[in-house]
């Protein structure tokens, strides 16, 4: 390839060359396109798959279609078909893909021990095991049976606040749980 | 709206391209003002007293919508000869205890109710407590069917006069002063939302949490809905009262709680001494006698007990009630943080929730945490309210010494929305259900995980136990089907409980009418039935817009029954018949079915085949006794409550009490705040000095805090995430170009927000969004703040909530958020040991540095009197 060929591929390769000279005198269509814009696919196109989802900001409710290729989440666009929505999102809901993707997602459990000064690793089913002695003793320990003789049956040393940003499945078994254990200072944003 | 919910507010700017006036009040200039036709700057906690005005203005002009009001609201009743007026009693009602800071209700009961029969449901100390208040909200006010009526509403004691008499000192001069409005703005205000309600036009109020963050917030609400009641907006298109409410399912978490005192569906936690046994339990929430839908209250009850039991629930044990643990006082997330700073809570779980940052009082929040046992902390990031114990503002000031803090903490990673499936509830109780897309990565996984095999690993340990207190978790159905390769429980079998199925044949329930209180069905949220109707998950439901009416019922499923609109029926007058053809949305057709039927664009509110000209037999009671003109089917008298004779603790009528925290005597009564309110004294929780009190001049500016678009809440899904850190990098304070010149403050720089809690800094940026406003003849400065920052993510900043104390609301125990005072200095505060010197002289020098206790009633007998505010007694009764 001489110097001349590229140099003449380079220089009718511009956008505005094929602007004057072509049928597209204002630049909108087949002037703007490239042989690079030719070769660009939207992430959407070649995605393996589309699960119609829901923002999880806040509480209007806009709807978005999350693609997947090889099991990684490659974009979240609002979802047209939505009535809520029509297909927009906020700053906050576009950049969900961000969120999900996020390289500081924690991705593994970290423990502080009593007085420690640093986070420590733990695996996933110790750190269950842990935390499920660690329920039960305390609810051991703050059991209460009466409270001026009127029965209760509870502990008050067992807390949890949260379940806002949760789906209604889990807000169920978390409170079917915590009220069989006898929990009852169980909370969430809705009192804040 | 446009700042914090911009997606529904395209719907607010199509409502304008057709017509419609946008009217913004608001304490700062937002991208909704810029948007709006009308922009209206007041004073932050001044709301009352603007709405209030907008009502007399109703009254005394004689505008509200006269048939829908004799019809369909209380306005013709009459009420007790012993009830007492604020106006008569200088900003309290009749009934006031000022020992307890409590009402007994029996003056404000509707005439010839024998006061005797409300008995002990009407304990207003209980109720604060208990946050139990608006059960009847919920549940229906338990007013009899069939109260004394005078539809000319001419009567001296029926609820029109005595509505007209409250609100008659609400003129435009006292908007203008106390709100800091001009009475032209004001005036503008009310003739707009005269002129736009009626039979061919409605109005809708939007609020957030800029309504309900307040020491009166659920007042607010309410003088709202009774300007929407007298305007005839409820129950209409484009009427209505809208929360916007900003996570993505925290209505869902409000309808199948995790709140202290509910259970899913609005039924009452049991309290002690009140709940002994189920009957009681139930006769409390379905109010014998009252008109409604809760008359079913067992079958709901019933029906979750069943779901929590199963098969060990039976008739012969009452189905378990008595495994239900009893609550008996405030066991709101404000106390329960208060008892961890006294030691008396071992272990705390945090489920996606942030209060580190996004409660009020921040250093409570974190010193509450560094006085655990154990701390599990559910999030997708490292959030502050996992890191207290080495990067809190309190480690900088010595208060939190990471090596003597005992908390054992559990970070455990969350699987985000896309890497699940379930249902989110959003803010117009619509249910949407979502797709799994893929795998959480790592050890991330859902709630669901994490509470199923939690309960699995407890109830392994409990195995073979003999103790009567471990039958609950024992006894407890938890068997649900698992899938992939982590045992995740199968979401859409959960879903299937929630909505119910009769137990033999496991046909899943179309409607709560189909509940049973024999047993031979279950369900675990009464309200969610029907979202599994025909066995098919109906929040999955995915028909475009663009092939549905604009009610679009076929997109996802809203409950009660997939209505869109509640207590649709008023949107027909008396007879049926729609209010106008430009208003119509349900109807009475007579020539459908055998004998007519309701229908309309949505789904009839009401019983299909019950015609409007249906009454009630005598002694009826219950559905049967809704007749065909009383819309508000959940309510004990099937009528809108302009006036609530029980149910609220601060008062049946809305009256204006000032911020705790204010700089100004209340104009409007000699009653200077909420009297009622829940306010816990104590070292930690010192709060400024109002009038009457001395000292108010050292905070003399008034601050409030809301959002960035580009921010969410306490920041754990925002500040940990790139494009939007990007957009926000700094926490800043907003103050007017007046308010910078009188504090030298330089657009750009440093300066300090100082309250009797904390000091916070951030960027100065000198805008006229915020503008002086002239109150009581003098000018007050405001302040505004984002408060998304914290010590963790891409982009660090001081917490804003750190400067709020702590009082409540007393029906609803949240906490005023939304107004307080400060001082605002240039430059950086100071750090370390010397920050809190620093906040101590500005304690010292306000009166507040001892154990102080402050008047609360400023009225009356005991007034002036010091308050010790509302520590509740160990509930345990010991130390």
């Amino acid at each position: 390839m001489g110097i001349g060929d590229g140099l003449s591929r380079t220089f009718l390769s511009w956008p505005v060359v094929r602007q004057v000279t072509g049928a597209d005198p204002l630049g909108r269509g087949p002037a703007a396109r490239s042989a690079h814009t030719d070769g660009l696919t939207a992430r959407t196109e070649t995605a393996d798959r589309v699960a119609r989802s829901v923002c999880p900001y806040c509480a209007v409710g806009c709807g978005q279609l999350v693609y997947v290729k090889d099991e990684q989440v490659v974009q979240i666009e609002g979802d047209p078909d939505s009535p809520v929505s029509r297909g927009r999102l906020c700053p906050k809901g576009s950049a969900s893909k961000n969120l999900v993707t996020s390289p500081l997602r924690q991705t593994t459990v970290r423990y502080r021990a009593p007085f420690g000064t640093e986070w420590e690793d733990l695996e996933l089913d110790v750190a269950m095991e842990m935390i499920a002695d660690r329920v039960v003793k305390a609810r051991d320990d703050t059991w209460q049976e009466l409270d001026d003789d009127k029965t209760v049956r509870r502990t008050l040393g067992i807390a949890s606040l949260g379940g806002a940003t949760l789906d209604n499945e889990e807000n169920y078994l978390i409170k079917k749980l915590f009220t069989a254990m006898g929990a009852i200072q169980i909370e969430n944003q809705a009192r804040i | 709206m446009a700042e914090a919910h911009p997606v529904g507010f395209q719907w607010v700017m199509e409502a304008k391209a057709r017509g419609a006036t946008v009217i913004h009040v608001d304490p700062r200039f937002t991208r909704t003002s810029a948007l709006a036709d009308t922009f209206v700057p007041l004073r932050v906690g001044t709301d009352i007293a603007f709405l209030g005005g907008v009502i007399n203005y109703v009254l005394q002009n004689g505008l509200d919508f006269r048939e829908y009001v004799v019809a369909y609201t209380n306005a013709a009743v009459i009420v007790s000869d012993d009830y007492q007026d604020t106006e008569d009693l200088d900003g309290l009602f009749s009934g006031f205890d000022p020992a307890t800071r409590t009402y007994d209700p029996a003056s404000w009961q509707y005439a010839g109710r024998d006061s005797a029969q409300d008995g002990d449901d009407q304990d207003h100390v209980v109720q604060r407590e208990t946050a139990s208040a608006l059960q009847h909200e919920t549940h229906g006010i338990g007013v009899e069917s069939d109260p004394p009526r005078d539809e000319t509403l001419q009567h001296p004691r029926c609820v029109y006069q005595i509505l007209k008499r409250h609100f008659a000192r609400y003129t435009p001069e006292l908007v203008s002063q106390t709100c800091g409005v001009s009475t032209e703005a004001f005036l503008e205000v009310a003739r707009a939302f005269t002129e736009n309600s009626g039979r061919d036009r409605t109005t809708a109020l939007v609020y957030s949490v800029g309504w309900t963050q307040h020491s009166v917030g659920v007042q607010y609400i309410r003088t709202g809905a009774i300007l929407q009641l007298l305007l005839g907006n409820m129950g209409r298109p484009g009427g209505g009262i809208m929360a916007l409410r900003g996570h993505a399912s925290i209505q869902g978490s409000t309808d199948i709680p995790t709140l202290f005192n509910l259970l899913p569906g609005y039924l009452p936690m049991p309290t002690a001494g009140v709940d002994d046994s189920l009957d009681d339990w139930l006769d409390g929430i379905s109010h014998p006698g009252s008109k409604g839908y809760w008359a079913n209250a067992r079958a709901y009850g019933v029906n979750l007990l069943k779901a929590y039991w199963g098969d060990a629930a039976t008739a012969e044990n009452d189905f378990c009630f008595d495994y239900l643990p009893r609550i008996t006082g405030d066991h709101g997330t404000y106390r329960t943080v208060l008892d961890m700073i006294d030691g008396k809570v071992k272990g705390y779980f945090l489920l996606g929730q942030n209060p580190a940052v996004g409660s009020a009082h921040g250093k409570a929040q974190r010193l509450g945490m560094a006085n655990l046992d154990f701390l599990v902390v559910r999030d997708l990031f490292e959030i502050e309210s996992a890191t207290f114990w080495k990067n809190s503002p309190e480690v900088e000031t010595g208060e939190i010494v990471p090596q003597e803090c005992r908390t054992e903490v559990f970070l455990m990673p969350a699987a985000s929305h896309v890497e699940k499936e379930g249902t989110f509830t959003q803010t117009q109780r619509m249910l949407q259900w979502r797709e799994k897309a893929v795998e959480p990565p790592g050890d991330c996984r859902s709630e669901l995980w994490f509470f199923y095999h939690l309960g699995r690993l407890i109830r392994e340990r409990l195995a073979g136990s003999t103790a009567e207190r471990d039958r609950p978790l024992l006894d407890l159905a938890w068997d649900y089907p698992m899938l992939g390769d982590t045992d995740d429980p199968d979401a859409e079998a959960v879903l299937m409980e929630i909505n119910g199925y009769d137990v033999a044949t496991r046909r899943p329930l179309s409607s709560f009418t189909e509940m049973k209180a024999d047993g031979s069905t279950l369900g675990g949220c009464w309200i969610y039935t029907g979202v599994f109707a025909d066995g098919v998950n109906q929040a999955a439901r995915r028909t475009p817009g663009s092939e549905q009416s604009y009610v679009a019922p076929e997109w996802g499923w809203a409950w009660p029954a997939n209505r869109r609109t509640l207590y649709n029926r008023a949107s027909a007058d008396p007879q049926g018949r729609p209010w106008s053809e430009r208003k119509a949305y349900v109807w009475w057709d007579a020539s459908r079915g055998a004998a007519g039927e309701w229908t309309g664009h949505d789904v009839p509110d009401f019983e299909v085949t019950k015609p409007p000209s249906y009454r009630a037999p005598a002694g009826s009671d219950g559905v049967e006794a809704i007749e065909g003109v009383d819309p508000f089917i959940m309510q004990g008298d099937g009528k809108g409550s302009l006036f609530v004779p029980k149910g609220l603790i601060d008062g049946p009528l809305p009256t204006h009490y000032e911020p705790v925290e204010s700089p100004f005597r209340n104009p409007i009564h000699g009653q200077q705040a909420n009297p009622t309110r829940k306010e816990y004294s104590r070292p930690a929780n010192r709060l400024n000095p109002s009038p009457p009190e001395p000292h108010a001049e050292v905070f003399p500016y008034v601050f409030t805090t809301s959002r960035l678009t580009e921010h969410h809440t306490a920041g754990g899904m925002s500040r940990y995430v790139g494009r939007l850190a990007e957009l926000q990098p700094e926490m800043f304070v907003e103050v007017s170009p007046e308010l910078a010149a009188e504090r030298g403050l330089q657009n750009g720089g440093w300066c300090h927000v100082v309250t009797a809690r904390a000091a916070v800094e951030g960027r100065v940026l000198v805008t006229d969004r915020l503008s002086p406003l002239r109150v009581e003849g003098r000018v007050i400065h405001q302040v505004w703040l984002p408060y998304h920052w914290g010590t963790g993510g891409m982009v660090t900043g001081d917490s804003a909530n750190d400067l709020f104390g702590i009082s409540l609301d007393p029906n609803v125990l949240i906490q005023e958020s939304k107004a307080g005072t400060c001082d605002v200095l240039p430059g950086r505060r100071p750090t370390g040991r010397d920050l809190l010197a620093f906040v101590e002289g500005y304690q010292r020098r306000s009166g507040v540095h001892d154990d102080h206790a402050r008047p609360i009633v400023t009225v009356g007998p005991g007034a002036q009197a010091p308050d010790d505010g509302d520590e509740t007694p160990d509930p345990a009764g010991g130390t």
